[in-house]
């Protein structure tokens, strides 16, 4: 259980670590928390001949509100995420998320960005991502792209980050703000895990918009843990929009997700379990996010 | 593999060692150092016995390399103990409440209560459960640690 032998270096600014990547190729990888990282690597699953440390850059650890935005820097520590007034507010489907990440001791290390680009397809931070349409900010000595969330992923732990190209920054989409009128914003969180704290067997998020009558004008249901990336259930959401949310267009809604979701056989749970579960946290999420709303003063 | 040398301060007292950018924080402590009361468990962020502060808060020492930790503050259990070298206050709750059998998960129990009380002088049952949720215990079944933390709080607070 030790990681096989790498050369190391500690990037003093992003420019130093853009340079590092660009000259290494294929054969380097970047540690910031390091909390999937190095069990991977004591593991030998990864053994990459150079790390490129970026957990220093200060400029990435910023959670800044940009008014439709919110934007969390790459190497921003979860455990600051979930202790920012700004998140809790503003991105509160992210900060129903972050407790369940872990725990402290993995908290305090992690970061927003490294549960992004590493992308386990359980993980609740790009579950969250996909969930909400957040941008993601790539950066290379080239250049700086910034790619959508739902085009991010193409498979488990996989994304399109090119291996020179460093995951700078994320942008969560704010909805309190967006529209005008009286729309109202719930949102909900769950997950089915073997013990608290460990990656979800499955995960369901939902944030709703209601319009001044009631009815669903806005939706975003997203599943993770059932197929190889998170899931969006854009089937579901078409239900719910222009809808009272009763109990009848909720389950019409769930109904829908067995098409959206693909799960596999493991050792923690069978794919028909994962089946069942993805259809009854859907359905309770809506449920939740719902009451939430209803809850919400316009 | 050459190995690079590494300075830290460990329960505030400045040293320095050289490793392989792969020794972990762990092994640093332990090999390099000779700081045995840090415990390794399951070595890949699973069992919490290697918890430590890095910089106050508690985090695992098996995830984080030592290379990565230069001028970095460190306090493991051995930094728990009272200014005469005995066992500290939270140490005797332990001991009092029974709040240990074989001994492997208490210095990172001790160090993650630690680092609650430090932040949370009178927690609720809740907060603490939540404090030691990554620790892992084998014997106790965690209710004695449970007792042995809120016991270190009320004595705190009886003698403030």
């Amino acid at each position: 259980m030790k990681a096989a032998p790498f050369e190391y270096q500690r990037a003093a600014t992003l420019p130093q670590a853009l340079a590092a990547l660009a000259n290494a190729g294929e054969e380097a990888m970047i540690i910031a928390g390091g909390q999937t990282l190095v069990p991977m690597m004591a593991m030998r699953f990864a053994r990459p001949a150079l790390l490129v440390d970026i957990h220093g850059l200060t400029d990435l650890q910023v959670i800044e509100d940009i008014g439709d935005m919110v934007r969390i820097g790459g190497t921003t520590r979860q455990a600051d995420c979930l202790a920012s007034p700004i998140i809790a507010e503003r991105v509160p489907l992210l900060a129903k998320a972050l407790p369940l990440i872990g725990h402290q001791q993995t908290r305090n290390r992690g970061t927003v960005g490294g549960s992004v680009a590493h992308g386990d397809p359980a993980a609740e931070i790009p579950l969250i991502a996909v969930a909400l349409d957040a941008e993601i900010v790539l950066r290379k000595q080239s250049g700086e792209r910034s790619v959508a969330s739902g085009r991010f992923y193409d498979g488990p732990m996989s994304s399109i980050r090119e291996p020179d190209e460093c995951l700078t920054e994320i942008r969560f989409p704010v909805w309190t703000k967006q529209g005008s009128g009286g729309g109202r914003v719930g949102c909900d969180f769950e997950e089915v895990s073997e013990r608290r704290g460990d990656f979800a067997v499955v995960a369901a998020a939902v944030q709703l918009k209601l319009d001044q009558g009631g009815a669903c004008e806005r939706a975003a249901v997203a599943v993770g843990g059932a197929a190889g990336t998170p899931v969006r259930a854009s089937a579901a959401e078409t239900v719910l929009i222009g809808q009272r949310l009763d109990d009848q267009t909720i389950a019409a809604a769930a109904a829908t997700i067995d098409d959206a979701i693909d799960p596999a056989d493991d050792s923690h749970a069978s794919a028909g379990y994962r089946r069942r579960v993805a259809r009854k946290l859907v359905a309770r999420t809506i449920a939740g996010a719902a009451a939430e709303a209803f809850r919400a003063t316009p | 593999m050459n190995k690079v040398e590494i300075n830290l301060t460990l329960n505030g007292e400045t040293r320095s060692a050289s490793a392989e950018p792969r020794t972990t924080l762990l092994d640093f402590l332990r090999d390099d150092l000779g700081g045995t009361g840090t415990h390794m468990g399951c070595e890949h962020g699973v069992c919490g016995a290697c918890t430590i502060l890095l910089d106050g808060v508690p985090v695992r020492a098996c995830l984080i390399f030592a290379v990565q930790c230069e001028g970095l503050k460190i306090t493991t259990v051995e930094g728990l103990l009272d200014a005469d070298g005995r066992p500290g206050d939270l140490q005797e709750a332990f001991r009092e409440a029974h709040g240990l059998q074989c001994g492997y998960c208490t210095p990172g129990m001790l160090v993650s209560a630690h680092a609650l009380l430090a932040r949370d002088p009178d927690p609720s049952d809740e907060a603490i459960r939540e404090a030691i949720g990554g620790n892992l215990c084998r014997c106790t079944g965690y209710a004695q640690i449970i007792d042995a933390i809120r016991l270190a709080a009320a004595n705190r607070s009886s003698m403030s």
